[in-house]
């Protein structure tokens, strides 16, 4: 299975790499996937005064096509307001990667974490849709 | 071979070893014959060569020539002995004992055979891959007509206790097969001695050509037959028909009288590598566990967990310099990993961190000093990257955490 240049190089030098303090009320995380079935991705928002998200951070224990996916959500996730990160769909993910059907998988945890760190801000700040 | 690339997947396949290519390239066009053909000296010479082929590779596990059957790899052989095996005896009874840990190709054609009515039993192994030598003989019935038990597993290497297992069937009467497609060419393997009267082998993991393999039928005391399941020409005594396949044959003799002279400096050589790789890894790394029996087990084979880092990620951080195998399948819908692993007892976390590195005949030591630096580069980069690693070395207690199972 051949991958492409931007999943490699995602894989090789993944953007935003860290932790961010969970307990802070303008860190939302998001904790998908179980070791049970190979992946596990965290991924951490920090939200500013004017709701937009100023840092993003991953960690994922996974294939190539799991970390990739993760780093390329971080990276898209800053600058953006909440909605506007809410409204990122894995397939934007797999079209970016070109993640072989196999791997689209990924695409939907990382998805699924991005929502969650939404969620968990927004609980924490007693923020409703 | 591609240079630079460390080529550690020997028991996927093996190299053709270029004395086995040099063996087998006057037989495509130079001498065409189809060694059925009695009527000119095309065919009586190709006859010749696959009768001293047929020596050769009976001259390696010590049997007779009339005992080996060329079939086209141990799948199709595995395939012969199980179904060849339960159709030629199946009036006596239809209860199969089998491993759960057995190749694919014993397990789905046991699958097969009990949709064709036989009752199979599938044995657990213990934590260290090896079969329960009680459990077996209590599972051995009346109505027992063969036992499945392969000699040394393709993902541990660890080798099953053959000798017993044969004395076990020996008293009780049932026939014995096993799958040594992992063990012959490798480490002295003899049936007769061992008990064996079936065994599947193939070229293509001991330095031959692919295609071509070979099923060993005992022939006296006891005189055993399995019904064909390709039918044809009767070649090969009627159990397998097919025009042979000449040069591929004369590579798997060849390469077998090389396995032969070769064997024993080659295992004792790469069970010095595989030991220093393994050492290497242990004390550079943290929470490292080989899987499987450590002195049950080929010499050229090493299976290992690196907790918290998963197995296909770690083989990405590497695959442009070494080729290896790996227990976690996150190709699938359903991501599960080895389910040899599994049956070992290792949880799943633990399965999906596996790696399998297999030497051969070609490896050479500095290829496993770099392999020692580059893996243990890729774990250090994975468990950074890795959330449980750092939950792990917090001091969570990872079975307590809510995970959301997708």
């Amino acid at each position: 299975m051949a991958y492409s240049e931007k999943l490699l190089d995602h894989f090789k030098h993944p953007k935003n790499v860290g932790t961010l303090d969970k307990n802070k009320k303008s860190v939302g995380t998001g904790l998908v996937g179980a070791p049970e079935c190979g992946d596990v991705m965290r991924l951490q928002i920090e939200v500013s005064d004017d709701g937009k998200i100023e840092d993003a951070k991953f960690k994922t224990f996974g294939c190539g096509s799991a970390i990739a996916s993760s780093s390329l959500a971080t990276e898209w996730l800053k600058g953006k307001s909440l909605d506007e990160a809410a409204s990122i769909d894995n397939m934007d993910i797999v079209e970016e990667l070109a993640l072989p059907p196999v791997k689209i998988h990924c695409s939907v945890l990382a998805e699924d974490a991005i929502k969650m760190a939404i969620k968990d801000y927004r609980e924490k700040n007693g923020i409703t849709e | 071979m591609e240079d630079n690339l460390i080529y550690f997947d020997n028991n996927s396949t093996t190299p053709c070893d270029p004395r086995v290519v040099d063996a087998m390239l006057p037989w495509f066009y130079q001498n065409p014959g189809n060694a059925a053909s009695r009527s000119h000296a095309f065919g009586w010479k190709a006859e010749e060569a696959v009768d001293y082929a047929r020596e050769q590779v009976a001259n390696l596990i010590n049997v007779e020539s009339k005992e080996i059957i060329f079939t086209s790899g141990a799948t199709e052989s595995d395939n012969l002995a199980i179904k060849g095996v339960f159709e030629m005896y199946g009036r006596k009874g239809n209860h199969i004992i089998t491993l759960t840990t057995e190749h694919k190709a014993v397990l789905d054609a046991c699958d097969k055979v009990e949709k064709m009515g036989a009752d199979v039993t599938y044995l657990e192994v213990n934590n260290e891959g090896l079969v329960d030598l009680k459990a077996l003989e209590d599972a051995i019935t009346d109505k027992t007509i063969l036992v499945s038990i392969m000699w040394a597993n393709n993902e541990t290497g660890v080798i099953q206790p053959m000798k017993e297992i044969g004395e076990i069937c020996a008293k009780k009467g049932v026939l014995f097969f096993s799958d040594a497609t992992q063990a012959v060419g490798k480490i002295p393997v003899d049936p007769k001695e061992t008990g064996v009267h079936l065994m599947a082998f193939t070229g293509h993991k001991m330095y031959g050509p692919k295609g071509v393999g070979a099923l060993f039928v005992n022939r006296k005391k006891p005189r055993v037959k399995v019904v064909a399941q390709m039918d044809g020409g009767g070649h090969e005594r009627g159990m397998r028909s097919g025009t042979l396949n000449v040069p591929g044959i004369v590579g798997f003799g060849k390469a077998a009288e090389l396995a032969k002279q070769e064997m024993a400096a080659d295992a004792a050589r790469l069970s010095v590598l595989r030991d220093k790789l393994e050492s290497a890894l242990e004390s550079r790394l943290e929470e490292v566990y080989v899987n499987g029996s450590r002195t049950h087990r080929m010499p050229h084979v090493t299976n290992i967990s690196f907790k918290h880092v998963e197995g296909e990620g770690l083989m990405m951080t590497f695959n442009e310099n070494i080729a290896v195998s790996s227990g976690s399948a996150c190709t699938s819908a359903s991501l599960e990993p080895s389910y040899v692993l599994v049956a070992l007892g290792l949880g799943d976390d633990l399965a999906h961190s596996s790696i399998r590195f297999s030497l051969g005949r070609f490896t050479k030591e500095e290829e496993i000093d770099r392999a020692i630096e580059l893996v243990a580069n890729g774990v250090t980069h994975m468990r950074d990257l890795s959330p449980i690693w750092e939950m792990y070395k917090e001091g969570v207690d990872l079975d307590s955490v809510q995970w959301q199972e997708h």
